[in-house]
């Protein structure tokens, strides 16, 4: 698969599409790194589904770990995502952070609503911004906007 | 050529612009939440410095070493049993019934958070229990390797056997201060259940006794002294956050037979299991029943229904913390209207306890605030959750096993921070949690309502104590090593008489006055309170 493939519009398409995720986990990432009070603890403690696994990572001995990787982790896909620095790794990090958001209180038929902006069933955001990020996944082999482009330039003219 | 190279620049900036566009981006993004997150951190910081609340814990009570004390349960029913695990001994029925509940549900803790408990060096050496089923239990389950324990058929021939150096009372109502006054004239250590007495003039004679044996240590089994956010709520009143409290409402909401006191009847209970006259004591001779028996918190001949039973838990919370003693008058009023299956004591109360000199200091011009009303409101049909409040004119705070403060609306000493909009009415100023880890195994809705109120437990360090252990330990403590419980004997006297003036207040139907400097209750010529606390209220309507 090629950018030659793609209009203009459709490769900046994606690019926006690329930095509004980038920005929404960087967002959460330094709300949480600047709050010295946030845990993961509540949210772990309350799962609805795989509780056993969820408690353990709630459990005092491995908490601060879990919260810490966290907040790593969501920086970390938000800085690749924005400035587009190993593009495809950053879709996998943020894709496996948000398998853990949605399993921990997936809106399943039968299980208790979470606290949520808006009515969910099955489907929820969580899911459909990994679903997002699973696409640009796919497109982000060909670099567009991004640092990677300047690595790719170069190469370009040194092999020229 | 020059085209050629003006070419070349835009198409460079453009490769910049391309390659490094995200980074200012990625500050921007940066920069709003660091802003935003420390915003709110530093104005977090500025309430709790401006609040100054203090979430310290209890001091420690002292060391559990020496000889082993030796110990005599008095009345080994269901609270008698509750009380020897806070000992260290729990019996071969309930370590198997916890080893069940703790397989089919991982989420309780009992049986391992009994095991953790500190040893507290005692002996349980003996026990007293009218019923011959329960005294046996007792005795199958606590005689072994390292502990020898003998039943006695009389708490008088327990007490004065020379072989026990406290007792736990842990008997119906009746017998609380008969069986405490003996044990201190004998020289023996006593804890007792709340209420601490069961008529008037025993609660004068009983704090006779407690003055006249120094060396005896008393406690009084309100264990929730022990509960750490009380001892936060306390530091609340100190630093004069919510501003003068005018209204007090706690509450006793309860929807099922064990909490309406329909407790089971045992199937082995009959005349030949039970010394039913041991049982009656200076109650009204009346012949052997089983209901009387395993049922007796729903007659005043024992019991003293919710004034005594649940109030006085209400009471000695709010006393606690605001240390307001006993109240200058209490009216009361109530029925029998859940649960009409013969019993006498009301299953709906509501009292009003009037404290017209009380003072928690004030945020407004001197001596425009002074009093105020302590509400009881209860209900055995019903378990909607309605909280406990302790309402002040600068803000109100949500007691229980955690405590939660809001700022009043028109409160004077938030006035500014209000206006400013750094704080808002109907978000918690302050909140306390001293749960580390929220999961918690409430089984029953009864214990649920005890849990709530931070009857069943407390925390230390985050970790989940049993505060029936810890009262148990600091009356142990001061055995050992001196000192005073936190529930003695003055705050004993206190809910006691503030208990039997609402229950004479439902009795007869009138306003009940304290007199504060001859530290009587008033009565009107000829009248004999203790006989009317004790009759039965259609009896005196009919009267």
């Amino acid at each position: 698969m090629t950018t030659q493939t793609f209009s203009t519009a459709q490769r900046y398409g994606l690019v926006v599409l690329r930095i509004l995720i980038g920005w929404h986990f960087l967002y959460e990432g330094i709300i949480k790194l600047y709050n010295p009070l946030w845990t993961a603890k509540g949210y772990l403690l309350s799962a609805t589904i795989l509780k056993p696994f969820f408690r353990w990572l709630a459990d005092a001995s491995i908490i601060s770990v879990i919260d810490t990787l966290n907040i790593v982790g969501l920086i970390a896909v938000g800085i690749s995502l924005i400035i587009g620095f190993k593009v495809r790794w950053g879709c996998i990090a943020g894709m496996l952070l948000l398998l853990f958001y949605y399993l921990a209180h997936p809106p399943f038929p039968g299980l208790p609503p979470g606290i949520a902006e808006g009515s969910y069933w099955i489907v929820n955001k969580n899911l459909i911004e990994m679903a997002t990020l699973f696409i640009i996944y796919q497109f982000s082999a060909a670099p567009m906007f991004g640092i990677e482009t300047l690595f790719k330039k170069k190469n370009k003219t040194s092999g020229q | 050529m020059a085209n050629e190279n003006d070419h070349f620049k835009k198409w460079n900036r453009r490769d910049i612009l391309k390659s490094l566009g995200g980074i200012p981006l990625l500050g921007a993004v940066w920069y709003a939440g660091a802003d935003l997150a420390g915003s709110a951190s530093r104005e977090r910081q500025f309430l709790l410095e401006t609040l100054n609340i203090e979430a310290s814990p209890p001091p420690a009570t002292g060391p559990m070493s020496g000889e082993p004390l030796r110990i005599g349960i008095i009345g080994f029913g269901g609270r008698g049993e509750d009380l020897c695990r806070a000992l260290g001994f729990a019996t071969n029925e309930w370590l198997k019934e916890m080893q069940e509940a703790a397989s089919t549900n991982p989420n309780n803790k009992r049986l391992a958070e009994f095991k953790a408990q500190e040893n507290l060096n005692v002996k349980l050496v003996a026990v007293c229990d009218v019923f011959d089923i329960k005294a046996q239990r007792a005795l199958d389950s606590f005689n072994n390797n390292t502990n020898k324990i003998k039943r006695f058929r009389t708490h008088t021939e327990l007490i004065n056997s020379g072989e026990v150096d406290a007792v736990i009372i842990a008997t119906p109502d009746h017998w609380h201060a008969p069986i405490s006054i003996d044990a201190l004239n004998a020289g023996v250590h006593v804890y007792v259940e709340k209420p601490m007495t069961h008529n008037i003039s025993e609660t004068y004679t009983l704090r006779e006794t407690v003055k006249k044996n120094p060396k005896t240590v008393f406690a009084v089994g309100h264990q929730h002294r022990q509960t750490q956010s009380f001892l936060t709520a306390q530091d609340v009143i100190k630093k004069n956050i919510l501003g003068h409290v005018s209204l007090v409402v706690s509450n006793t909401n309860r929807n099922d037979d064990n909490g309406a006191w329909q407790y089971d009847i045992h199937e082995k209970a009959s005349e030949q299991t039970i010394d039913w006259n041991q049982f009656i004591g200076n109650a009204p001779q009346v012949p052997f029943n089983t209901e009387h028996f395993f049922r007796w918190r729903k007659w005043w001949a024992y019991g003293s229904g919710l004034s005594g039973d649940l109030l006085t838990h209400d009471f000695d919370r709010i006393n606690c913390i605001l240390k307001m003693g006993i109240p200058n008058s209490v009216t009361a009023s109530g029925g029998i209207y859940t649960h009409r299956d013969g019993r006498n004591v009301p299953d709906v109360l509501q009292v009003n306890m009037e404290y017209p000199d009380f003072t928690n200091g004030s945020s407004q011009t001197q001596g425009k605030e002074k009093g105020m009303t302590f509400v009881y409101s209860a209900t055995l049909g019903n378990q909607f959750d309605r909280g406990t409040v302790m309402m002040g004119h600068d803000g109100s705070m949500e007691l229980g096993n955690q405590i939660t403060v809001y700022a009043d609306s028109g409160s004077t000493k938030y006035a500014e921070l209000l206006k400013e909009g750094r704080i808002e009415p109907g978000v918690p100023l302050y909140q306390y949690d001293p749960a580390a880890n929220g999961v918690d195994a409430v089984t029953s809705a009864t214990a649920k309502y005890f849990a709530n109120k931070g009857l069943l437990w407390t925390y230390r360090d985050g970790k989940r104590v049993d505060s029936t252990f810890l009262h148990i330990r600091e009356w142990l403590s001061c055995i050992r090593n001196g000192g005073t419980p936190s529930c003695s004997i003055k705050e004993g006297f206190e809910e006691a008489i503030s208990a039997h003036m609402a229950g004479l207040s439902y009795k007869l139907g009138r306003k009940i006055d304290w007199d504060r400097v001859t530290e009587r209750i008033i009565a009107k010529p000829g009248e004999d309170l203790d006989a009317l606390l004790l009759a039965n209220k259609e009896s005196l309507v009919k009267a």
